[in-house]
């Protein structure tokens, strides 16, 4: 007889250095996408992407697909495994001179209808990686 | 006015088959894997064909078809290709309104922009660059007496590009033109948000081109996109989209050591100084025109007049103004020709737009304008459509430094000369900008000053042919329009001829 496990939110590792604070979660629908597509794909990766149109949305790659340096800065990492599962991380990035506009904001990632883009893996699926946000409480904003 | 029926009626005066092939090798070609994905309009929500998924095989057959065809069409004389260019412009100008409502249903603009801009410029592009390539000339100088060097201007051959979904139509003819009139073919891979489109113009002007000189592969980024770009069969990838992808696109390039041209969006500032405002006339009516030219397009446009920069002398008037002004723009039918703010692209688009508008509110930002999204009734009740928004706030806010592609202007005031460039140059972008003065000193000052490719003075949103157009910072890499773009898509041979009889003396 087989437990069916209810899909939580998965809530991103500290990695900034100084922070005590996680700065990414995925929601339940968002774990249940990326461990269908970590099946298709193998492990994977995301980087937040800026400028036009598809863009301010993250984006989804085979997990070192996307060459990450200096000038990125590693957001959290989050584990999609199901309990007891071998772990599955994932590393959320964003460029650093992106991040400067965006620290003082708590990233929840969604999924939504949508048709596309750039080479994001999910985007054949009919459905987009959306970001909501909302105001850390613990940081200042504009500082 | 004018409200044309909508595809697949009765008087309509378009119809869309229900499935569209590639284009490859002139002929319309099934996918290798057979399969097939919806094209939804934006228009009402709901799918209106389908079409080829194609994937790297599909794209393989592209590239052969386009290398078959390289070497004749390298060797086509200017005059001839240009010829090509101009019979293709003769043709979109025959069919305006065919292709005009093909554009607004693929991507839910509406049809007064397609009529006006879209169709007509992308005829425009083709006649510019059959100009240019043909007045075009190579160089020479003499090295000494007995020896000459000869520069020649050569295509690459074949080259890859990927458009986006914003002006489907025209941004496939700003990267179509240069290559082709610079005698390179090309697989290009149209957005997978709008696929359809350049597949009716392809069915009007295919026959004009040689088989194989431009081949059209549809299909998701990671599954044709990525195949195509990654290639090491083609010799130049030009690409629009944004910035992540286009770091993917340099990472592709560099394993291949080709060129790559980048356009990847911008936040452009718009910014108005005080003597706009010190006659009640023509010029400031224009002026306020163009600060509601954020919902051109429904602003979807990378660059976007997307921050209002105005002069606090004259902060509280000319906004007061022109929050009125942009209150006027007509939401609406696509297809009716008055109206003015259409549908955004595709839901995914329409979420994102909606989720900015709400941390613009847990920002601060104050909100003047907008801000829901529209439900237009009967049969565009499931379109993706959202008011023109305007919010207040500073240049540090989230909303006034990401892009957000849609209708949402952020606006703010500066403080003299100084602290206007500054806010304008605050951003990581540099595609676009405006700057609106009577003052023709004061204007040009700051269009030096900015940091960004285009910069319209009195003006906004017009796109000549003949005008470079690129980013400066994260917007890009790479020159679209005028001469600039055809450097892009050629080599320089240099031929080095003696004319002397005698050796050098080495050996």
């Amino acid at each position: 007889m087989s437990v069916i496990e209810t899909t939580g939110i998965v809530t991103a590792s500290v990695t900034i250095a100084g922070e005590t604070v996680p700065r990414v979660e995925f929601l339940p629908v968002t774990v249940d996408l990326l461990r269908k597509l970590w099946l298709q794909y193998g492990p994977l990766m995301i980087h937040q992407s800026g400028g036009c149109c598809d863009g301010s949305s993250p984006m989804c790659f085979p997990a070192g697909d996307f060459l990450t340096s200096a000038q990125d800065v590693l957001l959290g990492r989050l584990d999609i495994a199901p309990a007891g599962g071998d772990p599955q991380v994932i590393d959320f990035w964003m460029s650093a001179e992106q991040f400067e506009y965006w620290s003082h904001t708590f990233l929840t990632v969604d999924v939504v209808k949508g048709r596309g883009s750039g080479f994001s893996v999910e985007s054949p699926e009919g459905v987009r990686f959306m970001i909501r946000s909302r105001l850390m409480e613990t940081a200042t904003p504009f500082a | 006015m004018t409200v044309y029926a909508a595809p697949g009626s009765p008087d309509a005066k378009i119809t869309f088959k229900p499935r569209y092939e590639n284009w490859i090798g002139g002929e319309w070609v099934k996918p290798v894997k057979g399969q097939y994905f919806e094209d939804i309009s934006p228009v009402n929500g709901k799918p209106f064909a389908e079409v080829a998924r194609g994937t790297a095989e599909d794209i393989e057959l592209a590239l052969d078809a386009a290398h078959k065809a390289a070497p004749a069409w390298g060797k086509t004389s200017a005059t001839a290709r240009a010829a090509v260019l101009n019979k293709m412009a003769d043709l979109i100008d025959a069919n305006t309104e065919m292709l005009a409502l093909a554009e607004t249903w693929d991507n839910g603009k509406a049809v007064r922009e397609t009529l006006n801009a879209d169709i007509p410029l992308a005829a425009d592009h083709f006649r510019y660059f059959a100009s240019a390539i043909r007045a075009q000339e190579g160089s020479f100088a003499e090295m000494d007496s007995d020896m000459t060097a000869y520069h020649y201007h050569e295509p690459l051959g074949v080259v890859g590009q990927i458009i986006p979904w914003n002006f489907p139509i025209l941004m496939a003819v700003w990267k179509l033109a240069p290559a082709l009139a610079a005698g390179n073919t090309v697989v290009l891979k149209p957005a997978e948000q709008t696929p359809v489109s350049i597949l009716v113009l392809m069915e009007l002007i295919g026959d004009v081109l040689p088989p194989g000189v431009v081949n059209i592969v549809n299909g998701f980024g990671v599954e044709a996109g990525k195949p195509l770009a990654s290639s090491p069969r083609i010799r130049k990838i030009a690409f629009t989209g944004e910035t992540t992808t286009g770091r993917l696109i340099l990472q592709y390039a560099s394993a291949n050591i080709i060129p790559a041209t980048l356009e990847l969006g911008g936040k452009s500032p718009n910014l108005f100084f005080s003597d706009v405002a010190d006659h009640d006339d023509a010029f400031y009516d224009k002026c306020q025109e163009g600060f509601a030219l954020f919902a051109f397009n429904q602003g979807e446009v990378c660059t976007a007049p997307s921050r209002a920069i105005i002069e606090k002398p004259i902060y509280d008037k000319f906004l007061g103004d022109a929050v009125k002004r942009t209150a006027l723009a007509v939401q609406g039918n696509p297809l009716d020709t008055d109206t003015m703010v259409g549908a955004q692209a595709s839901n995914d688009q329409l979420e994102k737009i909606l989720s900015y508008i709400d941390i613009g509110k847990q920002e601060g930002a104050k909100l003047l304008l907008g801000g829901e999204r529209v439900d237009l009734g009967g049969d565009l009740t499931e379109g993706y459509y959202v008011q023109p928004t305007i919010f207040e706030g500073h240049n540090k806010m989230r909303l006034f430094q990401e892009e957000i592609f849609g209708p949402v202007l952020a606006v703010t005031s500066f403080d003299g000369y100084d602290d206007g460039i500054a806010i304008a140059n605050d951003t990581l972008y540099g595609l676009g900008a405006g700057v609106w003065s009577r003052n023709g000193n004061v204007a040009y000052r700051a269009g030096r000053d900015i940091q960004a490719g285009r910069v319209w003075i009195n003006n906004y949103h017009a796109y000549p042919a003949g005008a470079a157009f690129g980013g400066y910072k994260s917007s890009g890499i790479g020159r679209e329009n005028s001469r600039l773009a055809l450097d892009h898509y050629q080599q320089t041979k240099n031929l080095l001829v003696s004319y002397s009889e005698d050796k050098l003396g080495f050996f």
